[in-house]
């Protein structure tokens, strides 16, 4: 019930509208009406409490939101102040240590989104209060978008996903390709939560770092998500409030679930005529790459395995040829078993550091690309759902000039009125409705080229990083078994 | 008909050092075949002693013929003294033929291009194991006819020349029994040996040494083998990776299809490389500590007769005290224990010799094969980076 009544408040005056029957809603639309408090999966208070806030946070941003969405997708946006009444969040919210990251570095914008040069970094968590959060710096230049030069703001895991749920809403349902955010991980944050000091909390925290990283990276590549109010906001204000609908288990978790069933089986039985082969061609081309991707990054994935093993049987090997030289009894041999156990331990972390490198540039790149394939995906089905609600306002304008021709041989004059006023209104649906379509068409067009673009500039960058990894790696070989080399030789 | 180029046996031949020098005796094995799982040798040997028939010839011989030399030689009494060179392990194929199997299975889920590079990877692996095999029944050949006393063996020149059929002449089922009898003897050596006092200061060093650097040197082989078994993971992970790149290029019909080629190139290259690394330290590494291991194994056995010839003499002690004590027997009991006390003092001597030229042995093929190791790591490695950064520079230049 409360869901139903934010949404008729908080409404997207985009010109596409999305004033449609709550059925055809996506999982997004819904979470998104909620600008209130963002909370982590599974350890979060009763809904009572949020869906209270989120009632407050709602009624003091919709004017705001309604003025800066009226623009629409287009790239010239006003210069907005982003609301300074935003809520101060819910401190002392009892519950656990959440994540919170994020800082800046350097935000310059352009009115094109090629000379783009924005520099994101998210430092490691830490705690405070509560929460664990991210310390930040940065510097920016000056930028009508935003009000200060630099800045640096610490937000919460949670935080992201709001921020996520909040663009897909707005965004995916309109032809854009919105980034993904990071998954939540029950067992890694467990461990993290409970204080665990060990190897894989750690790498679990660098993990997600970085991938909180990246994911605020590609967001504000994005020249029309970067000049989003939400955000601005993200970016810039020192208190954000809590988001409630990423919570699994709340009742907008619950409908997110419904919705993507609904979703599942809307696909299988829409059946569009395309009369635009280049939807088709894109359409096969990202379904084959998805499957290629997955396929490289499961290769990659053992690779990193492998690798790991390769550091732990050398590290294994070097303490027992030190053993072996201790039990030596020829003075010169001994020494150069110790130089080979010296030797292999070194050996041992260079594969520990290339492991590390074959995960976060090429494993990680992958990854992040497959989920990115899905959100393509998804704005290529919501295209077709476009087109299937043209159609059905068709086939529905059609009904009722068929009511009305029967109307017409009777003599209830009344009803034919009602009946010929309802036509003039399905007919302007029907031709929203088209637009909408041509609309979506057209930005994803649009979005496509862009990604393409983007994805081809990302895995240059990524693998020639890589690679240069590797030649470290192989030089410090070099200089290690040269010294080797040069030892033994004396023996 | 798997042969081996003499290229190929010099990288071989440096488990041991200085073997096949003396040009009255020179021996090798030009040829092998491998059917199924029995592999036959063709051992050829130089020789200009009078001893032997003909100055040059050639016999197959199997991995059972070699074993039965190796034993024969551990059981003539007069080689007591000696350090006999470890017997060759029997040819194993399994662990390419496992891999075969498994990429039998695993067909079906990758391009046929994959499949044929992972079959290719398998076949050089089963090759691998079959050159060092050979090489190993090589050097055990060598090695007795580089030892003064044992070239001159008896059943070492049959072995050498018979040109019939050796199995008339291998163990019988009674000397198979005879030898699971020995094995048990062993572990009771093993107590005895370290149960004895030892007066001389060398033997009781050697004993210490021996014993301790056995365990170790077997550790070290255990997990050298491990590391060369990741590089190789390693190294089929960058042949998946390729073929799947390759697929994105054909499948890429921008400008980024030249970059993805290059990109699948290049691991194919960097795989061949890991290959080697992984050859060569297995190579030059791995089967150096395994042989030695072997090899000390050999040293123990000998500390093993001495200790048991120091056993026999004092229990000869003992017959003659309780012989003189009942005044019955003693000129035999006297002679007795003087057999026993020449047999010991020829062991001792003859041992201390062996267990020296052994350390001597020892010293030099370790240095060289650790220093070969290191300079093949930094050819590989050189060869890495280069292929890298052609990479790189073609990527950036795009």
């Amino acid at each position: 019930m409360a869901d139903t009544d934010r949404e008729d408040e908080e409404l997207f005056t985009e010109p596409s509208g999305t004033q449609s029957q709550p059925a055809s809603l996506s999982t997004e639309d819904v979470s998104a009406n909620t600008n209130g408090p963002n909370q982590d999966a599974l350890f979060d208070d009763d809904p009572e409490d949020l869906f209270a806030e989120a009632t407050e946070e709602v009624s003091l941003d919709s004017p705001e939101r309604d003025i800066l969405l009226s623009d629409g997708p287009s790239p010239a946006i006003t210069p907005i102040t982003p609301p300074t009444s935003v809520i101060a969040p819910r401190i002392g919210h009892t519950h656990d240590d959440m994540f919170t990251h994020s800082s800046f570095d350097e935000i310059e914008e352009e009115e094109v989104d090629d000379s783009f040069d924005i520099n994101i970094s998210v430092s490691d968590p830490e705690k405070v209060g509560e929460y664990v959060v991210h310390p930040v710096q940065e510097q920016k230049t000056s930028m009508s978008l935003f009000k200060q030069r630099e800045f640096s703001v610490k937000r919460r895991f949670s935080d992201f996903l709001g921020l996520h749920s909040k663009l897909a809403s707005k965004y995916l349902h309109v032809g854009y390709i919105v980034p993904p955010a990071p998954e939540k991980s029950i067992v890694g944050m467990t461990k993290v939560k409970v204080g665990k000091e060990d190897q894989s909390s750690n790498e679990f925290v660098e993990k997600r770092r970085s991938a909180l990283e990246r994911y605020l990276m590609r967001t504000v590549k994005h020249h029309i998500l970067l000049k989003d109010p939400d955000v601005l906001q993200f970016l810039e204000s020192s208190e954000l409030p809590r988001a409630v609908s990423t919570q699994a288990l709340s009742s907008a978790g619950l409908l997110r679930m419904v919705n993507k069933a609904a979703d599942a089986v809307n696909k299988m039985t829409i059946k569009m005529n395309e009369s635009d082969a280049w939807f088709e061609e894109k359409q096969q081309h990202f379904e084959s790459l998805d499957v290629q991707l997955r396929k490289l990054h499961i290769s990659v994935e053992s690779l990193v395995c492998h690798r790991k093993e390769l550091s732990v049987n050398t590290a294994q090997f070097a303490k027992s040829a030190a053993m072996l030289g201790n039990s030596e009894d020829h003075t010169a041999l001994s020494r150069a078993l110790s130089q080979l156990a010296e030797v292999e331990e070194k050996m041992d972390q260079l594969h520990q550091d290339q492991a590390n490198a074959d995960f976060y540039l090429f494993s990680e790149l992958l990854g992040d690309y497959v989920r990115l394939l899905a959100a393509v995906k998804g704005v290529f089905d919501h295209r077709i759902k476009t087109w299937q609600k043209w159609q059905d306002s068709q086939i529905l304008l059609q009904k009722k000039r068929e009511a009305e021709a029967k109307l017409q041989f009777t003599n209830k004059s009344d009803k034919l009125q009602q009946a010929k006023d309802e036509i003039k209104d399905m007919e302007g649906r029907v031709q929203q409705d088209e637009r909408d379509f041509e609309q979506i068409s057209r930005t994803i067009r649009k979005e496509v080229g862009r990604f393409e673009k983007e994805r081809v500039k990302d895995f240059k960058t990524s693998i020639i990083k890589y690679l240069e990894s590797l030649v470290l790696t192989q030089q410090q070989v070099i200089k290690s078994y040269f010294t080797f080399r040069y030892v033994t030789a004396s023996v | 008909m798997t042969s081996i180029d003499e290229s190929n046996k010099e990288k071989f031949r440096s488990v041991s050092v200085d073997l096949n020098n003396d040009a009255s005796l020179l021996i090798d094995i030009p040829d092998a075949l491998c059917e199924r799982d029995k592999v036959k040798f063709t051992v050829h040997t130089k020789t200009t002693l009078s001893a032997f028939q003909k100055p040059e010839f050639s016999v197959p011989r199997q991995h059972e013929d070699f074993i039965w030399l190796h034993d024969t030689l551990v059981e003539t009494e007069d080689y007591a003294g000696l350090i006999i060179p470890p017997a060759p392990p029997k040819p194993d194929f399994e662990s390419p033929r496992e891999k075969m199997h498994k990429l039998g299975e695993g067909e079906a889920t990758m391009t046929k291009e994959e499949y044929t590079k992972m079959k290719q990877e398998l076949e050089a692996e089963y090759l691998a194991v079959f050159k060092k095999t050979v090489q190993v029944h090589e050097v055990f050949l060598q090695r007795l006819s580089s030892h003064p006393n044992l070239s001159k063996d008896r059943n070492f020149q049959i072995f050498l020349e018979y040109d019939q059929d050796l199995s008339v002449r291998r163990k019988n089922v009674k000397e198979m029994f005879g030898g699971f009898f020995k094995i048990v003897a062993k572990s009771a050596d093993e107590v005895l040996i370290s149960g004895t006092k030892e007066v001389d200061e060398f033997f009781e060093q050697e004993k210490t040494f021996l014993l301790d650097y056995y365990s170790k040197i077997k550790d070290s082989t255990i997990k050298a083998e491990k590391m060369t078994r990741s590089h190789k993971n390693i190294a089929d992970d960058y042949i998946h990776i390729s073929a799947t790149l390759n697929s994105l290029s054909v499948d890429d019909s921008t400008a980024n299809k030249k970059n993805l080629q290059k990109l699948s190139d290049l691991f194919e290259k960097l795989r061949k490389v890991e290959g080697r690394v992984a050859s060569d330290q297995e190579l030059k590494l791995t089967e150096l500590l395994r042989y030695y291991m072997r090899d000390i194994q050999a040293a123990k056995d000998l500390l093993y007769r001495r200790a048991r010839a120091l056993a026999d003499y004092e229990n000869s002690n003992k017959a003659l005290d309780k012989a003189r004590l009942k005044s019955k027997d003693i000129p035999q009991a006297e002679e007795h224990q003087q057999q026993c006390l020449q047999k010991f003092d020829k062991l001792s001597d003859s041992g201390k010799k062996e267990l020296t030229i052994f350390k001597g042995r020892r010293v030099v093929a370790f240095r060289k094969n650790l220093v070969e190791m290191a300079e093949l790591e930094i050819k590989h490695a050189k060869n890495n980076a280069t292929l890298l950064q052609g990479c790189i520079e073609l990527l950036k230049s795009n």
